[in-house]
């Protein structure tokens, strides 16, 4: 089922014009601040589909910057997101792309700053729900709804046993699972959804695991 | 409680004894692990959200960026107390102008709730509160009509599509009337089965709807088809209420919905490049906005 709750019917409140190309895409651009975890510096977003062909008129330029700015979809300086990346500093550049992707509305999002960088590709499903399925070149399918534990790791046996072992120690229900990797035997990302929300302690316990290379909450 | 499609929704509903809105609410309860008092005030703030929004719409100068949509809403009121003569009548018109109201709210960036897109955001909004102050409904109606058109949209949004960019405007301006009609039944103490059969008539008469708005913008013809919507949904839910019957079973049109859906062409799918937005005035216009936009 792609939607499971009544107010992914009714909802979200938000600042108009398109759900899909306004709402859905500020969640695409928040999901990406959200990973790469402080405000960025520069910032590339590469359009395609509908989503190259109207941007304009449907502020998903302005939405997705202001998902960007960690605004939420009902925050009304959305509407002057743009003017408020100029002011904080935050360089911010568009790409129309002609590819046909697999979902009309598609957007890649590159972020940036002196301390690294990260790719995020969304789509913005309908109604203001969105999904991200690609994140530093690995395929994956998150919703954002769950809260979720995103686990870069060395691509060995043992490593998902015990990530899962940490969280049966403090009764961490894992709802959703899936491995992904580049190739055999090198990097490698569990993204993990869970029924109860993960603490920073808990975050930084999951970090100091062996083969364990980066832990993210989402 | 557990349903994939209308039919299974009104079987659950009848064979518990429960409305559309309480099994939705109970299902609400099972997904989301929370309270009844927390689901049931999430969605009084949506009725709030809309409830200004129509206010805005009707009583402030709106006006988009582009121009292209803004004071429509006003209008219609305006007309409404001055001429003697209403052809279509009061009520259908209350339902319009709120409809548009609120859609007009949305193309001007102001703030909705998304019903199920905000592409579509008039039609609920229009259609419950216009039924509200026919009927003297209390609060508590209207917040359980927003779950009755949830429940319908759960099922239409999970066997086919809403959004215009996947679907056309028959997915999202057509499941929104359904949804409304089903909502305002309820409100009009319907039982479940004449829900079902408003959302049948309802979105049969939106099947095929492409999504071609000029500009690519959600103005033109986005606010007369939540208008629209508004006064189909009204009349859909009158002829279930009278008994009249689709011929076509409820999950059905909503199938034939999706395989039309599937069927259209890209271009007439919210991409502004087929249908009113390839006309020579859809041209210009979106040139002129652009043009001055890029200024």
């Amino acid at each position: 089922m792609k939607y499971r709750s009544v107010f992914d019917i009714i909802g979200p409140v938000m600042i108009g014009p398109s759900s899909s190309h306004t709402a859905g895409a500020a969640r695409i651009g928040r999901a990406a601040r959200s990973l790469f975890g402080r405000k960025p510096r520069r910032v590339t977003v590469t359009l395609y589909g509908s989503f190259a062909k109207t941007y304009r008129g449907h502020g998903t330029d302005i939405a997705i910057v202001g998902g960007i700015l960690n605004f939420d979809t009902d925050d009304e300086r959305i509407v002057h997101s743009l003017e408020i990346a100029r002011e904080e500093g935050v360089e911010v550049t568009f790409v129309e792309s002609e590819e046909v992707p697999e979902h009309p509305n598609t957007a890649r999002l590159h972020l940036e700053d002196e301390e690294g960088e990260i790719e995020v590709v969304g789509i913005s499903v309908g109604g203001g729900k969105m999904e991200l399925v690609e994140l530093n070149g690995f395929e994956l399918r998150l919703s954002g709804n769950a809260p979720a534990l995103l686990v870069t790791h060395v691509d060995r046996y043992g490593a998902v046993a015990k990530v899962a072992g940490v969280l049966a120690n403090h009764r961490i229900n894992i709802g959703y699972m899936q491995v992904s990797r580049k190739e055999r035997g090198s990097e490698a990302l569990m993204i993990i959804e869970t029924d109860q929300a993960v603490s920073d302690s808990l975050r930084k316990e999951l970090s100091e695991l062996t083969d364990i290379t980066g832990v993210t909450i989402l | 409680m557990e349903f994939r499609t209308v039919a299974e929704l009104v079987e659950l509903a009848e064979t518990e004894g429960l409305s559309i809105s309480e099994v939705m609410i109970r299902k609400e309860m099972e997904t989301s692990q929370k309270s009844r008092e927390e689901i049931f005030g999430l969605m009084e703030e949506n009725l709030s959200t809309m409830e200004k929004a129509i206010e805005k719409g009707l009583n402030e100068e709106i006006r988009s960026q582009s121009g292209l949509s803004g004071g429509d809403a006003r209008k219609i009121r305006q007309h409404m107390k001055k001429a003697k003569v209403l052809l279509s009548g009061a009520e259908v018109l209350e339902a319009v102008s709120r409809s548009m109201s609120v859609s007009e709210v949305n193309a001007s960036m102001g703030t909705i709730v998304a019903t199920p897109t905000a592409g579509a955001c008039g039609i609920l909004p229009g259609c419950v509160f216009t039924a509200a102050e026919r009927l003297n409904s209390d609060r508590e109606t209207m917040v359980r009509a927003l779950f009755v058109s949830g429940a319908i949209g759960y099922c239409i949004a999970n066997n086919a599509f809403i959004s215009g960019a996947a679907g056309g405007c028959q997915a999202e301006v057509g499941s929104a009337t359904a949804m409304s009609a089903a909502a305002v039944v309820e409100m009009a103490g319907g039982p479940p089965s004449q829900s079902a059969e408003a959302v049948a008539i309802a979105l049969k008469n939106m099947l095929g709807l492409v999504c071609d708005p000029v500009a690519g913008l959600v103005e033109a013809p986005c606010v007369k088809r939540n208008a629209m919507g508004g006064a189909i949904a009204m009349v859909a839910a009158d002829m279930a209420m009278a008994g009249v019957k689709s011929v076509i079973p409820t999950d059905e049109v909503i199938e034939a919905m999706f395989r039309i859906g599937r069927d259209m062409p890209p271009r007439l799918k919210e991409t502004a490049l087929g249908g009113l937005a390839a006309t020579p005035t859809g041209r210009s216009l979106e040139r002129k906005i652009f043009g001055n936009l890029e200024e």
